[in-house]
């Protein structure tokens, strides 16, 4: 309690503190709770300092985890996630969560200690050019080498992270400015007013010509993204669908932007969408993008891409607009702003003509249901996937790894909140999932979290286990094994000639690894044991992993090869028991 | 086609490699860069010129606006603007056909600003096609031509164009010359003046 009122003060009251001391009396300023990192010769003098200040610090086991716990937190709370490390293989470590963070615009900060600035570039012991390396992967970041400068590069990077378009920030201090004192003023370090960007721009012809196009549009579609949630828009976007009676198709990061369960909601979209949802944008005759940059994966080839319709581009990055995707009106600002402002020029429309196509052009893919599907033996990802979300009730926070588990989870997990999965979509990081759901934990300590990984993915980051085990924090863990990194051996498959190099992959015994780290496990090697396993799981006190023994050789299906058309989708095969069945919605 | 964007940075380490990385990331070549100190304390002002197709422009600026650093960014393209470089070229140079280059300097409108026994050094500031004129004169004696030191592009738009002289001069932006300078914009507004 004495550390508390100390820091607080310091809040309050201009001190003369160490540098080490400003770092955390700056976060504590900034109302960071949580910090994932790891220490190391750099850094020792902020670490030493940590005991003073109310702050929860997580061992990590690998610096990448850090990184992703920072970023897990951040999808999980909307908050800034903060992670950090020492200089040099510390920091470099940090790198891939840094781009995972940057690709899909999270707010993280990333404090690095570097050698002194007496000896910076001199080659010294563990010294890198951090600031040079991270360059192209933050947002912006800061080398600081005067303790008088650490509180005002905090407070700014943590202004920059959440701002616009969110995105990580990296402050690299120097050892002797952490050893240094200077007067720490938390009031007088704070930021200008965050400067827009100054191409925004919100007209209101662009309003009235977006108002018309909506109400003359006779096929129009919504495509909500991850600029949804994190503009706070889900009610406008909402308002704006219900009104006008306008389908919504999402991207990945747009799940639960939406909810699953609204007559209105089409489902996922681009490479592993549904095939009434892309044929349904290849048909539309307007397309209303919200807070999405037609991405590769969503687009498909951009020549072939939507060519009967107009499309209207609300999204906050002036240098998304016309970047993939040449659009007629683009408004550049905050979605929810932007919703707020065109709102009142929508009027309700019938849009019932076009909803009825899109629900005919389902036809008999659309309907399929896994749990009336006939037990053949088989165990298959929908499955597993399926029974955690009508068991969890979709009341769970999904972290997922990369590769076709990922897929699956989109397809067959209904989000109807957002936050509710988290998932690196842009970078598209394998090892994404373990850490990344410690994060989410942390920061939604009263939520079920679940992890639904690969056996590839799972191997590249299974070592913050004992992280879960050293912070005694329960996480259901769901390994979708396979044997194969799967979805690189689906490409083997359909473009290769089934070359399968590099692809099959000897695992451990996921249980026993969970043993060994006091993590309670269980294999599943049938679909008959998927529900009580689930439900042992969550009853576990603790942490519990599940090995789930799948079909090795199964690939996730619908399916667009990279730069085809929409059109142009690898269907479901006709044959496979799991799919094209009557439903029973 | 030829973009030719002008910029005002902060005046502080890194700035211009953050803004010769974004171009890097873009995978487009940067033609001609130049930097220098500006009419406001702590801003450097640059002139950069680069190939890319015409609809790139929009992209660049709006991503030079997304580094931390660069306060204000204007894209000149075919605006009516005042474009010079300068030159030092050192050239090899008698007593006894010193007179020739003499002429050549004259018609060329350049200076001669140093003079040694064996070489003297040409001063030109002018449109790059003038500067390349006078190389190409002097270059028809083969190694007349000892050392080329060209400083790359200076733009400066015609008139009271740019958004913040308007503002200051408190007059109405000029439509049709500029369309697409956001008039909300000014340096002043950016960079809140430094307490002297």
């Amino acid at each position: 309690m004495e550390t508390n009122a100390n820091a607080n003060a310091h809040l309050t009251t201009p001190t003369r503190l160490t540098g080490a001391e400003i770092v955390w009396a700056t976060l504590v300023g900034e109302g960071v709770e949580t910090v994932f990192g790891y220490p190391g010769g750099a850094i020792l003098p902020v670490y030493d300092a940590l005991r003073k200040f109310p702050i929860h610090h997580v061992l990590v086991r690998h610096e990448q985890g850090a990184s992703h716990m920072a970023d897990g937190y951040a999808r999980a709370s909307g908050k800034v996630g903060v992670a950090m490390a020492t200089s040099g293989p510390g920091a470099t470590n940090l790198i891939t969560g840094i781009a995972t963070a940057m690709l899909d615009s999270i707010p993280i900060v990333c404090i690095t200690g570097n050698v002194s600035s007496k000896v910076l570039g001199t080659d010294a012991f563990q010294e890198v050019d951090i600031t040079g390396i991270t360059l192209p992967v933050t947002k912006h970041n800061f080398l600081v080498n005067r303790t008088e400068d650490i509180a005002p590069a905090i407070r700014s990077a943590m202004q920059i992270a959440q701002s616009g378009r969110p995105g990580p920030v990296l402050v690299d201090i120097t050892k002797d400015a952490q050893q240094g004192t200077a007067i720490f003023d938390f009031a007088a370090a704070k930021p200008h007013p965050y400067r827009p960007h100054p191409m925004l721009r919100v007209e209101d012809s662009g309003l009235a010509q977006a108002a018309e196009l909506i109400r003359n549009a006779k096929r129009p579609i919504i495509l909500a993204g991850h600029g949804v949630s994190e503009s706070g828009a889900m009610e406008q976007v909402r308002t704006l669908a219900e009104r006008a009676q306008i389908p919504v198709a999402l991207t990945l990061l747009g799940l639960g932007n939406f909810p699953a369960s609204h007559p209105l909601n089409m489902g996922m979209m681009g490479m592993h969408g549904e095939s009434w949802v892309n044929h349904a944008i290849q048909e539309a005759d307007l397309l209303i993008a919200c807070g999405m940059r037609f991405d590769d994966r969503v687009t498909g080839s951009t020549s072939t891409y939507s060519l009967k319709s107009k499309k209207i581009h609300i999204e906050v990055d002036p240098a998304e607009i016309n970047k993939n995707i040449t659009v007629d009106v683009a408004l550049v600002g905050d979605l929810r702003e932007v919703l707020e402002q065109l709102l009142p020029r929508i009027a309700s429309r019938d849009g019932s003509e076009w909803l009825k196509a899109i629900e005919i052009s389902k036809g008999a893919v659309a309907v399929r249901d896994i749990k009336n599907l006939p037990d053949l033996g088989h165990l298959y990802a929908a499955h597993v996937i399926h029974d955690i979300w009508r068991i969890t009730g979709g009341n769970a926070i999904v972290v997922t790894d990369v590769g076709q588990h990922q897929m699956w989870e989109a397809q067959y997990f209904h989000h109807e909140h957002p936050r509710s999965l988290v998932t690196s979509g842009g970078l598209g990081t394998m090892g994404f999932a373990l850490p990344a759901a410690i994060g989410a934990k942390f920061a939604c300590p009263e939520k079920e979290v679940w992890v639904v990984a690969g056996d590839g993915g799972f191997q590249m980051t299974a070592a913050e286990l004992s992280t879960i085990v050293q912070e005694n924090i329960k996480i259901n863990i769901a390994i979708i094994n396979n044997g194969f990194l799967g979805m690189v051996r689906q490409w083997q498959q359909f473009f290769y000639d089934s070359n399968y190099e590099a692809t099959p992959l000897i695992s451990p015994d996921f249980v026993k690894l969970a043993d060994a780290h006091g993590i309670a496990g269980r294999a599943v090697r049938t679909r008959s044991e998927v529900a009580d396993a689930v439900a042992e799981a969550r009853s576990a006190p603790g942490t519990f992993l599940l090995n789930f023994l799948v079909e090795k050789e199964e690939s996730v299906y619908p399916m667009i090869p990279a730069g085809a058309s929409l059109h142009e989708m690898i269907r479901r095969p006709g044959k496979d028991p799991l799919l094209e069945t009557p439903d029973d919605k | 086609m030829l973009h030719t964007f002008v910029a005002y940075v902060e005046d502080i380490p890194g700035v211009l490699t953050r803004v010769a990385s974004l171009f890097r990331r873009l995978n487009i070549n940067i033609n001609s860069l130049t930097v220098g100190r500006s009419e406001r304390a702590g801003l450097s002002r640059l002139t950069l010129v680069c190939d890319a197709s015409a609809e790139a422009g929009h992209r660049i600026r709006a991503s030079l606006y997304k580094l931390e650093n660069v306060v204000h960014v204007d894209d000149i393209a075919k605006d009516p603007s005042v474009t010079r470089e300068l030159a030092l070229i050192k050239v090899a140079a008698s007593p006894s056909n010193r007179s020739q280059i003499f002429d050549l300097v004259e018609v060329f409108r350049a200076r001669i600003v140093d003079l040694t026994s064996e070489s003297l050094m040409i001063e030109m500031t002018g449109v790059e096609s003038k500067i390349e004129g006078l190389i190409e004169v002097l270059r028809e004696d083969d190694g007349r031509i000892l050392e080329i030191c060209r400083s790359g592009k200076m733009t400066m738009r015609r008139g009271h164009h740019t958004s913040s002289v308007l503002k200051a001069m408190g007059a109405a932006p000029d439509e049709a010359a500029e369309p697409d300078i956001e008039t909300a914009e000014t340096l002043e507004e950016i960079v809140p003046s430094e307490p002297e």
